[in-house]
């Protein structure tokens, strides 16, 4: 690990104006970007510690939603009742991912911006266009079963590896966010993730120094709420495909699915055919799909996972 | 730490778990990946399981450790020590301390209500089962193969009236 300086901040906007310095990172759980850190991926030369900010609560809005700290621990969020009761989805997403132990520790944002687990990303022996700008991608050409199949790029074909910002798309949940002068915004997340497109490497719609202080979701909006995962091992294990649904008693609904794409792939229009079933969803979602050899049964399988959400949301 | 208190003067590099093992010389906590795969780091930091691996130590300034160390020695075992002992929850021992300090957490988080994937109805009371110990503890790896003896071992705690 290469050595860096180290601070805690003690409010928002004192952490944000601090990571205005080239090299300056936040760290909130750490499970992420100090695996990084090992293995000189991630770089910093300067560590915001923000566990300090305060952060750290779920609070109800005014419009009969839920305020959720950007420091809440994924384990916390998890199992908060109005969570359970009203956003199911996000809960049972959160719980399909990682371990225990790492749930304890990531926090909300941190998971939001945990990077993709490309195997190339990692092994700092290949070239990687999203570690190392204009390098190449090894994965083009190379083993590609666990790559994007939608969405991707000549430059990349990397997946987010989150299971909560799936749900979180299909709840269409707001990021807020302080700069470091100072000044707030809100991020739809339809728009926070970025396509990989010619830059990889900018993976948020974040600027430099850009802190998260909080995830907005909306009124409930009632359903019933699924998160089905499929992967290699029953447990502890990163999604192949993962479905997040919410259908209505009359078969309406919306439907994002995870590890497929370089973020939660969502399309609204895909949604009106819902109450057609899984074939017409998939077939509208994944029209511009130009999978790998080695990852085009996930098109198949994210239709099949679809089918056994809608199914199991009749009941 | 383990209820002892120790000023430390650390690079801001070193992890937790090289902080027990290389300044305290507490090395029952033990490295497997350091990278949070396998779970032999397990501790308990401030009452919840994490993985010491993967935190830096002076992020824990004022926090309080339990290692294994902590929750019992060879002469007064901790109940799940003794439980593991009991059903021969394990082989060459090294991922064991991880396993235990996970397992007695584990059961504190079904007590606290927190639900797991395969928790049945999020919104009911969580029942212990071999199910949920098994989905709960597969942070914890073992190369040898104990599993179906650590989950008789914490089934023995979970079912001991307390
Ligand atoms: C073995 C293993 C298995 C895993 N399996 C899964 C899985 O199945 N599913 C899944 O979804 N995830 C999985 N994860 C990933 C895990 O969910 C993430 O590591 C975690 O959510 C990251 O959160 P953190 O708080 O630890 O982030 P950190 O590591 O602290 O930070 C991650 C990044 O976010 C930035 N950051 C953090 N907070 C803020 C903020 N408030 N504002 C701006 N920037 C910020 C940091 O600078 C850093 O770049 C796994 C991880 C491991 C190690
Ligand atoms: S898919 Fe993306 S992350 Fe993987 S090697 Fe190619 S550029 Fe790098």
């Amino acid at each position: 690990m290469k050595a860096f300086t180290y601070e805690r901040a003690r409010t928002p906007a004192e952490a944000a104006a601090a990571a205005r310095v080239e090299g300056a990172k936040f760290i909130a759980g750490g499970t992420n970007l100090l695996d990084l850190m090992k293995l000189q991926i991630e770089a910093p030369a300067h560590l915001i510690d923000i566990n300090g900010l305060g952060l750290d609560t779920i609070e109800e809005t005014e419009e009969g939603g839920l305020r959720v700290g950007a420091l809440v621990r994924n384990t916390d969020l998890a199992a908060d009742q109005r969570v359970r009761r009203d956003y199911g989805v996000l809960s049972r997403a959160l719980l399909a991912g990682a371990s225990g132990q790492l749930r304890n520790k990531a926090t909300t944002a941190g998971n939001l911006l945990q990077r993709t687990r490309c195997p190339y990303f990692y092994d700092t022996n290949q070239p990687c266009n999203k570690r190392e700008p204009g390098s190449g991608c090894s994965a083009l050409g190379g083993f590609s079963r666990q790559h994007a199949v939608v969405g991707g790029s000549d430059a990349c074909i990397a997946t987010h590896p989150s299971d909560m910002a799936v749900a979180m798309r299909a709840l269409d949940v707001t990021v807020e966010t302080v700069r470091p002068d100072g000044k707030t915004r809100s991020i739809p997340i339809a728009d926070f993730h970025k396509l990989p497109g010619d830059t990889p490497h900018i993976e948020t719609a974040l600027e430099r120094g850009e802190l998260i202080t909080a995830v907005i979701l909306p009124k409930p909006v009632g359903g019933k709420q699924i998160y089905r995962k499929v992967r290699d091992r029953a447990s502890y294990a990163f999604a192949l495909v993962s479905v997040a649904a919410i259908v209505q008693p009359d078969g309406t609904g919306r439907v994002a699915v995870g590890g497929v794409a370089h973020k939660p792939w969502r399309i609204e229009a895909a949604e009106a055919d819902l109450p057609k079933g899984a074939k017409s969803v998939a077939a509208a979602l994944f029209a511009d799909a130009r999978p790998t050899e080695q990852n085009q049964f996930k098109l198949t399988l994210a239709e099949r996972s679809i089918g056994a959400v809608l199914a199991e949301a009749k009941g | 730490m383990n209820g002892v208190q120790h000023a430390l003067e650390l690079d801001t590099r070193t992890s937790l778990l090289d902080a027990l093992r290389e300044h305290l010389q507490l090395t029952g906590t033990k490295k497997g990946c350091d990278h949070g795969q396998c779970g032999a780091c397990t501790v308990i930091v401030d009452g919840r399981r994490i993985n010491a691996c993967l935190t830096l130590a002076v992020m824990h300034d004022g926090d309080s450790v339990t290692t294994v160390e902590g929750l019992g020695s060879p002469d007064d075992m901790h109940a799940m020590q003794a439980a593991f002992v009991k059903h021969d929850g394990y082989q060459c021992g090294y991922c064991t301390p991880g396993q235990i300090c996970s397992a007695v957490a584990v059961l504190d988080e079904i007590k606290a209500g927190i639900p797991s994937h395969v928790t049945q109805d999020l919104t009911a009371p969580v029942q212990v089962s071999e199910i949920e110990l098994r989905e709960r503890m597969s942070g914890n790896i073992c190369r040898c193969g104990a599993y179906s003896n650590i989950v008789e071992a914490i089934t023995e705690i979970a079912r001991r009236p307390a």
